[in-house]
């Protein structure tokens, strides 16, 4: 263990100094090459311009490099891999889609995964929005919404347990120790196994997310609700709207933007949901969703990459519209700069 | 606008109610583990942890000693004794002979058996079998009762779960595997952020929008290619595949776009006469970025790190394709991932490691919530 703190606090070390060596010594080459000083005026003004233009590539050359590693190039092959049997030897042309579209885990999965879609991004959003409104309006807000926000900070694994927990069923006789069969028991109902509830099991695991979730919309969409100008909501007070009026027809038109913004990002997280799934139910009792199986599968046997690879390519499928929205978006932004 | 909306004092009530109703809902369940983990491990399933300051009671099974332990007294045959024997003693309630009756009779009474067999079993647990015939056979009476235990908490669960499941060392590997995985993509993303806001390049809209277009590939499609390359690497070069320099350089590569998203939103923000005035004074790109840009940048870089560390430490998924799961290499969220399926019913365990899984993020989040919330702000409103 001495010898694994020793190589973490190395690695740092040579990392940071590696990065510093890199970008001052490869600055420093590039004025050795191309002077600037000490040399005629026109070789100082052309060598200038060449500094101009190799030293933006120097400064952005080992993060491009990384990126094309580790995301770039795997794009590629992961859409490859698709067309390739399970070793990723020879050709299988569509085979992988046929067999995902005719097989029973990967339907259920598909049909999951819209099930969270519809779900859980608008829950957060909804979530969010009324706490953050509430919260507004109160001496002791910001106390409330770090704890609401503090779940953002536990992993997906430290939540399920949590959330285990919550949901433990004790068998007949036995005391429920789980808060929501207790609950269940006190108002005379019947204990349940909670997690292998076909169908309704989805819903006790998106709640975790929820949970996770709306800490996240509710501080993005609080600082939306600051920026609305004070002189609207006067303005609707004095024509006499009330509060519900207020929070329908002039708040929620006026964050419209920063509301879709919280979706999206909340819908790609949703689509890559793969540690709550694994850690509560690992997919069983129909409750498994792509991220999973893709996981699943890129083990089972010894690994399938090419069904495994078919899957990551569904739900990088799903995410290209929100891809380009982005990207679109982002231009308009920047545009100018 | 707090004073404009709902003046009654019932809706501003109201909201109070509201407010504390979500505050409730949303720390109640990270309450439940942390006070479980302290609880005793039979208190645990013996009664719900909202219930643990109160006396735990349970029902327990015994057997009287055999007719061996009988003596005569007063004309009667006599078994005396204690119910806990030698063991930890807890307050009785009630106790019973059968099975389908276990609480039949009050502490203190005494019980008729019939045949003029009588048994007494008092709240500290000493009974009195007593009987006008001799006791035969060497099988005791079976004997029932309830009883209920003081509150007891403890750090005996935190002093098992480090030391001898095994959550002590994947608390070392998940360090080992964050704070590289947080430190060295800083750097190089502060460098590329810089080109790309102040610098004059062919291609770098392009490059701009590729980043931008990164920041929504989902995981999942990095992961077969690099496992096969990491293999490739390992075998050609005949070291493990699986090790902790393959998952830092993993995380740098998928902590980049975001990185290099957020800085350069905040670094092209920065007012352009203080790098126009330095440039006038004869200072180069290089140290333009070092002098200036790296010091004024300080708050977007720590929110950037807070985001990785929380990235990092959080993740499961990469930590298990990129490293082992030998004692040496698993990270907590893996063996939490682990223990779930080991250790399911022992909650004393998987209370205590997910409490301890989740108190360095918790620490980092209450500390730093500043430059979290302003990361959080800048990540996701300007444009993404």
């Amino acid at each position: 263990m001495a010898a694994q703190i020793f190589s973490a606090i190395f690695v740092i070390i040579i990392g940071v100094g590696g990065c510093v060596a890199y970008f001052w010594g490869a600055n420093k080459l590039l004025d050795l090459v191309f002077p600037s000083r000490g040399v005629s005026g026109t070789a100082a003004v052309d060598n200038l311009r060449r500094q101009g233009l190799v030293r933006p590539w120097l400064f952005v050359g080992p993060a491009m490099i990384i990126l094309t590693i580790y995301l770039i190039y795997p794009v590629v092959e992961t859409l490859r891999l698709s067309f390739l049997d399970r070793g990723g030897e020879n050709f299988v042309g569509l085979a992988n889609y046929e067999w995902a579209f005719g097989d029973h885990d990967f339907r259920n999965s598909i049909l999951n995964n819209i099930l969270w879609l519809a779900v859980v991004p608008a829950a957060c959003t909804f979530l969010g929005l009324i706490i953050a409104v509430l919260t507004d309006k109160i001496w002791w807000g910001t106390i409330a919404k770090s704890l609401i926000f503090l779940p953002l900070a536990i992993s997906f694994v430290g939540a399920s347990v949590i959330w285990k927990f919550i949901y433990e069923y004790r068998g007949e006789g036995q005391v429920q120790i789980g808060l929501l069969n207790a609950i269940i028991q006190y108002f005379g109902g019947q204990p349940q196994v909670w997690i292998s509830l076909p169908f309704w099991n989805n819903f006790f695991l998106m709640v975790i997310l929820i949970w996770i979730q709306t800490g996240f919309a509710m501080v993005i969409l609080s600082s939306a609700l600051r920026g609305i100008p004070e002189e609207t909501l006067e303005a609707a007070v004095i024509d006499g709207a009330n509060p519900f009026q207020i929070f329908w027809k002039i708040m929620v038109p006026q964050i419209w933007g920063t509301i879709a913004v919280v979706w999206t990002t909340i819908t790609i997280l949703v689509l890559k949901v793969f540690d709550i799934v694994l850690t509560m139910t690992n997919g069983q009792w129909n409750s498994q969703v792509l991220a999973n199986l893709m996981f699943d599968w890129m083990f089972r046997g010894g690994g399938d990459f090419g069904r495994g690879a078919t899957i990551a390519i569904i739900i990088m499928i799903a995410v290209i519209p929100i891809m380009v929205w982005n990207i679109r978006q982002a231009n308009k932004e920047t545009g100018g700069h | 606008m707090a004073a404009s909306t709902g003046k009654s004092f019932a809706s501003r009530f109201g909201v109070h109610i509201a407010v504390l109703v979500f505050v409730i809902i949303w720390t109640i369940p990270t309450l439940g583990i942390l006070v479980s983990s302290l609880r005793d491990k039979d208190q645990i399933i013996a009664s719900g942890w909202w219930n643990s300051f109160a006396s735990s009671s349970q029902t327990e099974a015994g057997r009287l000693p055999a007719a061996s332990a009988q003596t005569q007294k007063d004309g009667k045959y006599v078994i005396e004794g204690n119910v806990f024997g030698d063991g930890a003693k807890r307050a009785i309630s009630a106790f019973g002979t059968k099975a389908a009756a276990p609480t039949q009779y009050k502490a203190g009474t005494a019980a008729d058996l019939g045949d003029g067999v009588t048994l007494q079993v008092n709240a500290d647990g000493s009974f009195t079998l007593a009987s006008p015939k001799p006791f035969e056979g060497d099988r005791g009476q079976r004997v029932y009762y309830a009883s209920s235990a003081p509150p007891k908490f403890t750090t005996e669960n935190y002093d098992a779960v480090l030391f001898s499941e095994g959550i002590g060392r994947s608390f070392m590997n998940s360090l080992t595997v964050t704070i590289p995985s947080t430190v060295i993509p800083i750097l190089i993303a502060a460098f590329a952020a810089y080109a790309l806001a102040w610098m004059r390049f062919p291609g770098r809209a392009l490059l701009i929008a590729v980043i931008i277009g990164l920041l929504v590939v989902p995981l999942q499609m990095s992961l077969i290619p690099l496992l096969k390359l990491y293999n490739g690497v390992g075998t050609f070069f005949g070291v493990p595949s699986k090790t902790y320099l393959g998952i830092w350089l993993a995380h740098t590569g998928f902590g980049l776009p975001f990185a290099i998203y957020l800085l350069r939103s905040y670094i092209a923000g920065l007012p352009r006469e203080i790098m126009e005035s330095a440039r006038i004074d004869g200072a180069s790109d290089f140290e333009i970025f070092v002098k200036i840009v790296l010091p004024l940048s300080f708050p977007v870089l720590a929110s950037f790190a807070i985001f990785q560390f929380l990235w990092v430490w959080n993740d499961l998924l990469v930590a298990m394709v990129f490293l082992g799961t030998a004692p040496d290499q698993i990270v907590l969220t893996a063996k939490l991932n682990a223990l779930l399926g080991s250790r399911g019913g022992n909650w004393e365990i998987l209370t205590t490691s997910a409490f301890i899984t989740i108190i360095v993020p918790l620490i980092v989040f209450f500390s730093l919530q500043r430059y979290f919330v302003r990361g959080l702000l800048a990540g996701s409103v300007k444009g993404g």
